[in-house]
């Protein structure tokens, strides 16, 4: 038997990005959710901006809160539904720094719906993304705005009705018809390519801000499990059945110039 | 710096926090305190701060929790706006972020009257939001206050890093007098390591957060242990920062106890009794709270009879009997004694010093 070692040269070609960090926190996400992988696309965008020094990250309140365990970058949470305002706040403060926003449905357009109202109307300079898993995820899976039509849930549990509870609200579509907003998409998590296509509408999202083209939102279709009752494999199946059927996925406004 | 000007208290207000170097301000419009957002809307650009008319009071309490976790700012507003920034106020309490927040009193509950009332003292002195905190409450009563009490409160909002409540009222809000701008010095501060600034500016290069949970990433190792923490803070917040004022009542039998407008108000009252002979005095909180409780004791030991005038059905009258424990006489005008009794009307010297002779 010979000896000699051979040395060979690798050339990294993927790896965990530095901003996410490990679970410090004793707790993980529940099994097959997605959040954690909205986590890394954005730890990877804002690496491949190189803004790992300039980003800060405003967090929802529930399952969206738990990235501030994640994401190594400068983070603030407040109160239920108000992250786009204190995003505004610290924006205006830090014109030239990387600021965006994340949370979920139920914060976003519902108790949230004001904040997002506001800051569409003054075409802030900062990204909003939105987590979509059609129902609220920490308080145990009740109905959301994004809740589909018939969907059970604990507080829809016949499914949902549209005679007392209406329809979904489209979101990504919505804020595209704003004047002030630079970009609007929707992207999932379902599959390499729909991994793919999600960075890069993160990326072109981040991207408007800097260039401080007007107010930028992407949302990702997120897995929730937990609350679905599913398994991880068949959340998927669900998504891309159900939900994309209901949420339709891609760009709806890109523009590089708002007059 | 250093302008003598002849101003509302409202725009005293804007003119003290533009000494202290606040950076940002974010309104809302709502009677009795435009006249506060407006001045920003036209001089903050000009100076390269920031201004913002928010959507809501809702957006501009969490606009300003977002400015404090960096910089200098504050907010304006009158009670149906103060009743909103609740959850942002008790949010900054539990983050520990030194918000300034302005209560400029008109008349409720609900939207009641525009004008002028102080019906907002409950609310501003016992926490107004959900969980166990306090936040120092400076209650000006001249233009000069508003000028000066407004630089404190930014001074204590980052001592203590705890929001601070400047309660003014529409007649404070828009009586004119001569105020000296000045900026006060009220001694160092240690640098604010906890800011964020984006890591890329901070000396160690680590990342800094602002959360209002102590179920996640608190500076505190548990919910309890961070309650304990901050009634430590509340406890040296009522030690240290008592501010009110004395006005004749060393040698006093009947100790008025009054804030805001109505200090005035009893003070010309005092002086009317004086003259007629009658020993009268004012003690007036300047921080309603922490509250003089002692002070108002002291008297009490003395054999003093009280007499609380506050333009509402009776709130503040609550801290005076809580310190009289009983042992004196508590007597009262408020709303109902107005001049005219529509929300047009307010208490005026003549009716307290009918009082004062009613019950000596």
């Amino acid at each position: 038997m010979s000896q000699e070692a051979k040395v060979v040269t690798r050339k990294k070609v993927a790896g965990k990005p530095s901003l996410l960090t490990p679970n410090v926190a004793g707790f993980a996400y529940c099994p097959g959710c997605q959040e954690v992988l909205a986590a890394r696309l954005i730890a990877e965008v804002i690496e491949e901006l190189q803004m790992e020094g300039n980003t800060i990250g405003v967090f929802g309140i529930g399952c969206s809160s738990f990235l501030i365990l994640r994401l190594d970058i400068d983070a603030i949470i407040g109160p239920h539904g108000r992250p786009p305002d204190i995003a505004t706040g610290i924006k205006r403060v830090y014109p030239e720094n990387l600021v965006f926003s994340i949370e979920g449905d139920g914060g976003l357009i519902s108790i949230g719906g004001e904040s997002l109202l506001g800051v569409l109307t003054r075409s802030e300079k900062i990204t909003v993304i939105m987590l979509n898993n059609a129902v609220y995820g920490t308080t145990g899976g009740q109905m959301a705005p994004t809740t589909l039509v018939g969907q059970v849930t604990s507080t829809s549990p016949k499914g949902r009705e549209i005679a007392a509870t209406g329809f979904p609200v489209h979101a990504a579509e919505m804020i595209a018809t704003f004047k002030g907003v630079a970009y609007s998409a929707r992207g999932a998590l379902i599959s390499p390519v729909t991994y793919k296509k999600t960075k890069g509408y993160i990326k072109t999202a981040f991207q408007k801000q800097l260039d401080n083209i007007g107010l930028s939102y992407v949302e990702i279709l997120s897995a929730c499990p937990t609350n679905w009752h599913l398994s991880p494999v068949d959340s998927l199946k669900w998504i891309e059945e159900k939900m994309i059927a209901e949420f339709p996925l891609g760009e709806f406004k890109n523009v590089d110039k708002i007059e | 710096m250093s302008e003598r000007v002849f101003v509302e208290g409202n725009e005293a207000i804007s003119r003290g926090a533009t000494a202290a170097g606040c950076q940002a301000f974010f309104g809302y419009p709502i009677t009795p305190q435009n006249e506060i957002t407006e001045w920003f809307a036209r001089e903050f650009p000009k100076m390269g701060r920031v201004f913002v008319q928010s959507q809501s009071e809702l957006g501009s309490v969490n606009m300003l929790y977002g400015a404090v976790s960096a910089v200098r700012a504050m907010t304006s507003t009158s009670g149906p706006g103060f009743s909103l920034m609740q959850e942002g106020i008790s949010s900054m309490a539990n983050a520990e972020l030194p918000g300034v927040i302005v209560d400029v009193q008109r008349g409720g509950p609900g939207s009641g009257t525009i004008r002028t009332a102080q019906q907002d003292f409950f609310q501003c002195t016992r926490g107004g939001g959900h969980g166990d905190y306090r936040t120092i409450v400076l209650a000006p009563a001249s233009s000069q206050e508003c000028c000066d009490l407004t630089q404190l409160a930014f001074y204590l909002a980052d001592k203590y890093r705890n929001p601070v409540i400047i309660l003014s009222d529409a007649i404070i809000g828009r009586l004119r007098e001569i105020v000296n701008i000045e900026t006060i010095d009220f001694g160092p501060l240690p640098y604010k390591d906890w800011a964020i600034r984006g890591k890329a500016k901070q000396k160690d290069g680590k990342r800094r957060t602002v959360d209002h949970s102590a179920d996640l990433y608190h500076r505190d190792p548990n919910f309890v242990s961070f309650l304990i923490r901050l009634g430590k803070k509340i406890e040296q917040m009522q030690k240290s920062e008592l501010r009110y004022e004395n006005y004749k009542t060393e040698d006093a039998k009947l100790i008025l106890v009054a804030y805001g407008y109505t200090s005035r108000v009893a003070k010309e009252a005092v002086n009317m009794a004086r003259a007629e002979g009658t020993k009268a005095g004012l003690i007036r909180p300047i921080t309603v709270w922490p509250f003089p409780y002692e002070v108002i004791r002291e008297k009490v030991r003395q054999g003093c009879k009280f007499l609380v005038v506050e333009d509402s059905l009776g709130q503040m009258i609550d801290d005076v009997l809580f310190a009289a424990e009983g042992r004196a006489a508590v007597h009262f005008v408020g709303i109902a004694d107005r001049h005219i009794p529509t929300d047009g009307g307010m208490i005026l010297p003549d009716k307290v010093f009918e009082k004062i002779k009613e019950i000596q």
